[in-house]
């Protein structure tokens, strides 16, 4: 299954580079065609890249050291049991730790599932891992200011919230529907 | 000139990792073995949306875009601006920067912040993996209502800033 893995990170990687080699192209035949527009050009892409080396590093270093230090296995262990909105704010909290992408999450919160996690708890852990990673809300900021930042958190939390319960709610509502089906079809049978 | 955001950032990342290697020097090899990894993976992406950051703002007259995703673009635009975060499948820490060259030249706030919460928030590429774990009524209930709500957050943004 690793070896499945690097084939597969090798495989974007390549993908990747081709774009790059795609999209370097076109600018270099774009400018030399509009060679005016040579300056402003390149000047834009330099200072977003300064800019980028300025915070990426360090983001990946702390990204890292969590993904070390916070195993998969805590992360299941204490959100697993918690109920309530204790449950819920934890599971905020560590989906914002600065750990991997989102498929990372989706084998987690099926162990949590199969553990007796709620299903609310588990869609606001997903969320929070996908979009209030505490990393990215600083490049947030850093690039659309704090006021962007903080009512754009501020309002994706609240709705992360009602989106767990909705969902939990419609989840039980289908399987409780569905159970009924079935005993209704073994009802029948006899 | 390094910005205020990028001090602090360097400054956390510094003071854990000293905290780290006091604690396990090798276990913080490791991590930084997976930092580099990670940085190695993501660079060439970087690039490309540094060149298309590059060319949209030199190229493309800021009335042009606004049209299709700037204020007077409503709720089309939002929607537009939702779809394409939603089917891209860019880096979320890339994601800032070239939202930031969207606002620039001319899309609303709205249309930003939709484009940027569909991004992080639904994965169409990893779709099929979420559905194998998670199974298909909770992938697709969540990837949806995600959407829906994105949608939300837009407006509101849009109104309060």
């Amino acid at each position: 299954m690793n070896k499945d893995k690097t084939k597969k990170q090798k495989k974007g990687m390549l993908r990747d580079l081709i774009l790059l080699g795609i999209f370097s192209c076109v600018m270099i035949i774009l400018l030399l065609v509009f060679p005016n527009k040579q300056e402003p050009v390149i000047k834009t892409s330099w200072d977003f890249f300064v800019e980028m080396i300025a915070i990426l590093p360090a983001v990946m270093i702390l990204m890292g050291l969590f993904s070390v230090w916070v195993s998969k296995e805590t992360v299941v262990k204490y959100l697993g049991k918690k109920s309530g909105l204790k449950g819920m704010f934890l599971s905020i909290l560590f989906g914002a730790l600065p750990t991997g992408p989102l498929y990372v999450a989706f084998p987690m919160a099926s162990t949590m599932i199969k553990k007796g996690a709620r299903i609310s708890n588990i869609i606001i852990f997903l969320s929070a891992w996908a979009c209030i990673k505490i990393p990215q809300e600083m490049v947030e900021m850093r690039f659309l200011g704090l006021k962007f930042m903080a009512s754009r958190l501020l309002l994706t939390i609240i709705f992360v919230f009602l989106m767990g319960l909705l969902v939990e709610r419609i989840i039980e509502w289908s399987d409780r529907k569905n159970s009924k089906l079935e005993g209704g079809k073994i009802n029948a049978g006899i | 000139m390094m910005s205020l955001t990028a001090v602090i950032v360097n400054a956390l990342a510094a003071v854990v990792l000293i905290i780290s290697f006091i604690k396990d020097e090798k276990k913080t090899w490791k991590s930084l073995g997976v930092a580099l990894k990670s940085c190695i993976r993501i660079l060439p992406i970087v690039l490309v949306i540094i060149i298309f950051i590059g060319l949209l703002l030199g190229f493309v007259p800021p009335d042009k875009i606004s049209r299709v995703i700037g204020e007077q673009s409503g709720f089309g635009g939002v929607v537009i601006t939702a779809v394409l975060g939603a089917v891209l499948h860019i880096p979320s820490l890339i994601s800032f920067p070239l939202a930031a060259s969207f606002l620039t030249v001319g899309a609303s706030v709205a249309t930003t912040a939709a484009f940027i919460t569909t991004l992080t928030m639904i994965g169409t590429v990893t779709l099929p993996l979420e559905i194998k774990e998670l199974g298909r009524k909770f992938a697709l209930l969540r990837n949806g209502i995600s959407f829906i709500i994105a949608i939300i957050i837009a407006f509101i943004m849009g109104m309060i800033l």
